[in-house]
């Protein structure tokens, strides 16, 4: 423990990652460059979060790592570990008593409270990169609000799919002003980043990014009028705790083509198992 | 009536090299304007600086909008000018892969600029790219394929359909016709024809080929080495060259 400064990072380090959080937070979607620092984990496996978990935390935190949803997964289990040895703060796998969660894919199914911090990982923190691979270009298109183009992919999609085919990492506006990547978690959650009272904060170490939502900050889903953004939802309930409105996964069970829906959440389906639903 | 644009003293270097100086001109609605010349004449250095690709190093290009009034295209802010570009400006390139999304649908293609000026209702955006490529005669059925599957004249009208389905007030083209072959060519310049007097278009067509600004252009510019030599309506520049060089380049067509 005393081997590291609280949290990994050194102080100069977490003060400028802390200036670029405040300055994301102040212009909400905006992408803030933040100076990354090598981590001891490989690009990918989520050094955006861990260093703006490791400028964030006090020690009084709760923390909570979640990935796809699972608390017990390897990314969730190394990164909490992690903050274990390195902060000595206190973890948890409940989400309404932690007050900060790191995640990676998903926003957890219990609704976020004031006062919590949700640190979101993010691979590519650019909605328009794979429209428009100039880096100069797509900070231009921010700065003008020229964003016909992301409606061209989403056009793409009706034209090929018949719908709207993007099911992770679906693009939306923060208030009438910047285009954001929500990172890559599923359609499903995207109505959870609009209006939360809690702090929404993301980072990508590779991409040297840091963005934010304040609290109640409202966040559209791109959408065309006749093809209305539909958060979508696989059709089935969860084989443990039977929750109908959870988002879930498919296991498969054998080689015979048994399979089964389970909560993703691993946290909110155990609880609903212990309180009997 | 108001010249649709109007530059005056249009000068852009290259280091120490020219590549064009002082040119000036009016240009009406409605009407084509072609920029004929040799390789390297500064064609389309002028081209450029007037679509506002290139700065000029001096100069002023005064544009009418239909939104804006007369503006001067080169102390516009960034956000007025792209604007611009997206609604009253167009511009078609000589290879159709700069102008186009290669990996977008040739719906996608033609619905940017629609979408880029806030259409976001898909079955309306389908219509108008569906009619748009009816025009340009991409049979409708190919619609959802990409432009990579396309041949070249097709690429090309593909361009076209994209840059007109907003309505654009001047377009500028660069070769338009180049690397196309004679019968494609014939018809391209046919649509451009029939489109430039529906629309009432005004145009700015840089070419090497004269026989492409006598079909499309009413007035023409002839450059050398950066300069105008020689300007005047096209069939009387054709027809009775002046300058000793614009009698060269008549004189230089092959016949067939």
């Amino acid at each position: 423990m005393s081997a590291y400064n609280f949290a990994y990072l050194d102080e100069q380090t977490k003060r400028m990652i802390r200036r670029a959080l405040l300055k994301a937070v102040a212009i909400p979607g905006y992408q803030v460059p933040f100076a990354s620092r090598e981590m001891p984990m490989p690009y990918g496996w989520g050094t955006g979060g861990v260093q703006v978990t490791a400028s964030t935390l006090v020690p009084e935190d709760r923390l909570k790592v979640i990935d796809q949803g699972a608390d017990d997964t390897t990314n969730a289990v190394s990164i909490r570990r992690f903050f274990e040895v390195t902060a000595g703060v206190e973890t948890t796998t409940e989400a309404d008593r932690a007050t900060v969660i790191q995640t990676r894919h998903r926003i957890p199914e219990t609704p976020l409270q004031e006062g919590q911090i949700i640190v979101y990982q993010v691979p590519i923190p650019e909605p328009l990169r794979f429209l428009e691979p100039r880096e100069t270009e797509t900070r231009k298109m921010h700065s003008l609000g020229e964003y016909g183009l992301m409606h061209v992919k989403l056009y793409e999609d009706i034209a090929r799919h018949g719908e709207i085919a993007t099911t992770y990492a679906y693009p939306v506006r923060v208030g009438k002003s910047y285009v954001m990547d929500p990172s890559p978690i599923p359609k499903f959650d995207n109505p959870k980043l609009n209006g939360s009272p809690a702090i929404q904060l993301f980072g990508a170490g590779r991409e040297q990014r840091i963005y934010a939502l304040p609290p109640w900050t409202p966040v559209k889903s791109l959408d065309f009028e006749d093809y209305p953004f539909d958060p979508s939802r696989a059709a089935g309930q969860c084989a443990l705790c039977g929750s109908t409105s959870s988002y879930l996964d498919e296991v498969i069970t054998d080689d015979s083509g048994g399979r089964m829906f389970l909560c993703s959440d691993t946290d909110y389906c155990a609880r609903r198992v212990q309180e009997g639903a | 009536m108001n010249p649709i644009l109007r530059a005056t003293g249009i000068t852009r270097r290259y280091g120490e090299r020219i590549g064009c100086a002082d040119i000036g001109f009016d240009l009406y609605p409605g009407e084509v304007m072609g920029i004929v010349g040799e390789s390297g004449s500064g064609k389309s250095t002028l081209l450029n600086c007037l679509a506002g690709q290139l700065t000029p190093d001096a100069g002023s290009i005064l544009f009418d909008s239909a939104q804006q009034g007369v503006c001067d295209l080169l102390t516009l802010s960034e956000m007025q000018r792209r604007t611009l570009a997206r609604t009253e400006l167009a511009f078609v390139h000589q290879n159709p892969r700069d102008g186009l999304r290669m990996s977008v649908s040739a719906g996608g293609n033609v619905g940017e600029r629609l979408m880029g000026v806030g259409a976001r209702h898909y079955a309306n955006i389908r219509e108008q790219a569906l009619s748009w490529l009816e025009r340009v005669e991409i049979p409708a059925d190919r619609i959802d394929d990409r432009p990579s599957q396309f041949s070249g004249g097709m690429q090309q009208r593909l361009q076209i359909a994209r840059n007109l389905v907003t309505g654009p007030r001047l377009v500028f083209m660069d070769e338009p016709t180049g690397g196309l072959d004679v019968s494609v060519q014939a018809r391209l310049l046919d649509l451009l024809r029939g489109l430039v007097r529906q629309m009432g278009l005004s145009a700015i067509v840089v070419t090497h080929d004269l026989a492409v600004v006598r079909l499309l252009a009413d007035r023409i510019l002839v450059m050398k080495d950066g300069q105008v030599i020689e300007a005047g309506l096209t069939d009387q520049v054709l027809d009775d060259p002046h300058h000793a060089y614009t009698q060269l380049l008549v004189a230089s067509v092959l016949q067939a």
